[in-house]
């Protein structure tokens, strides 16, 4: 029988290869390739190829692919352009890398099965670990680069102007609490949201095993087991939306943030 | 069932880390795993985009942008072209016009004067004739009157000699047909 444990889709486990565990260790750090180390290698090299498959030509008269290639470089650089200005182009690349990482691992995560160690998908995205490191990344970048380019001014940014003097200690108070926790909101929104969604699809999904049991409900339980299909096949839909959605917000909370380093007097 | 074995070898080689109760995304065992190799994925992937892919997308795209101002460019130099030569049309054709109706006037204005000049030479013939027409009338009237003048003195003369027998001469005479032509 199907395993219907909701939770056993995030467990990480090292891969063998040929017989073999990739297991290996520095400096007394587990380094072991794990389900999660090859779906991450995975999401890199699935994008490098499908990126240069796509662009191989460069045709004035672009193909489909290239199409979609050059329409999420469009759409990355007018997320960037518009919500840090012409001058934040520079992180482009980063932003980009980004956002790709994050889409391309959340729609990964979105196979039920997959030719992977296990046959099972697995969605880095849902691991708190993930997520902070990617937020704690755009976070000091945001910090360094800031203090880097705009030195003692940047902290004006957390003194905002025009606001009255009796009031100004304690909105700076704030500002600084809310810069500090950005990490924090910014990782735990992509990882609570991918975490939700998949453990609910496996519970819906998992009804529909339980009820399909022989020793449970019979021909009655195919009967009704179609209200959890149904529920499985919508959730899907929202997933794939979701996916989107929370590599596009985590993508343009990091452009959000970049602004603040570029122009830190609001 | 349609989970495969791979997957039961790999969670019985780490049975001891399948027991524990820590919820498998907080469990720290694989944390400095999963660092490294995302810092190696995104690293990869952050090279591959930054030098090789981005850069060919966006000449690709201005190349095309290139492209289609170059066509629009010479799109309108074809019109500026076009609407040059249909003014130097519009030019010739005026010329042409404007010499043909020259032409027609200059021709007109030929046969006017040959006309007029025509006109003019018939028009002296008839006034000479008329004048000599005139002049015979005007001879022929003196003539007349000459004759007249003669015959009324002649006849004066005869009229006095036979109401008054008196013998004019014909110097008299003539003088009183004077007087009285002259007092009439």
């Amino acid at each position: 029988m199907a395993d219907t444990n909701p939770i056993k889709q995030f467990e990480v486990h090292t891969v063998e290869f040929f017989g073999r565990e990739l297991h290996f260790e520095l400096f007394g750090y587990d380094l072991s390739f794990t389900n999660s180390s090859f779906f991450m290698v995975l999401t890199s090299v699935l994008t490098i190829v499908l990126f240069s498959t796509a662009m191989g030509r460069r045709a004035t008269i672009p193909s489909r692919s290239q199409s979609v290639a050059e329409i999420i470089y469009g759409f990355v650089a007018d997320m960037l352009r518009s919500t840090a200005g012409s001058d934040a182009l520079r992180f482009f690349p980063f932003v980009f890398t980004l956002f790709i990482f994050i889409l391309v691992a959340n729609m990964l995560g979105m196979f039920p099965y997959f030719p992977a160690p296990g046959w099972h998908s697995f969605t880095i995205t849902s691991h708190i670990i993930v997520t902070a490191a990617l937020a704690m990344m755009v976070w000091l970048t945001v910090l360094v680069y800031g203090l880097f380019k705009n030195g003692p001014k940047f902290f004006k940014l957390f003194v905002p102007s025009g606001v009255p003097m009796y009031i100004l200690p304690f909105v700076t108070l704030i500002e600084i609490i809310s810069f500090i926790s950005r990490p924090i909101s910014h990782s735990v929104r992509l990882f609570a949201n991918m975490l939700a969604g998949h453990i609910l699809l496996k519970v819906f999904a998992g009804f529909i095993v339980m009820l399909a049991a022989p020793e449970a409900l019979g021909a009655l339980g195919y009967a009704v087991g179609v209200l959890p299909f149904a529920m499985t096949l919508a959730l899907t839909a929202l997933e794939f939306l979701v996916a989107f959605l929370q590599a596009y917000v985590f993508a343009i909370l990091t452009c959000i943030y970049l602004s603040d380093a570029l122009h830190p007097g609001h | 069932m349609t989970l495969a074995p791979e997957q039961e070898a790999a969670h019985g080689a780490d049975a001891a880390h399948a027991a524990s109760d820590v919820f498998p995304p907080f469990d720290p065992t694989y944390f400095p795993s999963q660092l490294f190799w995302l810092a190696i994925s995104f690293v990869v992937l952050y090279v591959a985009l930054d030098r090789f892919i981005l850069p060919k997308i966006k000449t690709t795209i201005e190349d095309r942008r290139d492209r289609i101002a170059d066509d629009l460019d010479a799109a309108a130099q074809a019109k500026a072209d076009a609407e040059a030569a249909g003014e130097a049309y519009e030019k010739s054709l005026a010329e042409a016009r404007s010499k043909a109706h020259g032409i027609a006037a200059d021709t007109r204005d030929a046969l006017d004067k040959e006309l007029a000049q025509e006109a003019a030479k018939v028009e002296a013939e008839l006034a000479e004739k008329q004048e000599a027409a005139e002049a015979s009338i005007r001879a022929a009237k003196d003539k007349a009157f000459a004759e007249v003048r003669g015959i009324a003195a002649s006849a004066t003369a005869a009229a006095v000699e036979a109401l008054a027998g008196v013998e004019v001469s014909d110097k008299d005479a003539e003088k009183a047909v004077d007087g009285a032509m002259n007092g009439a």
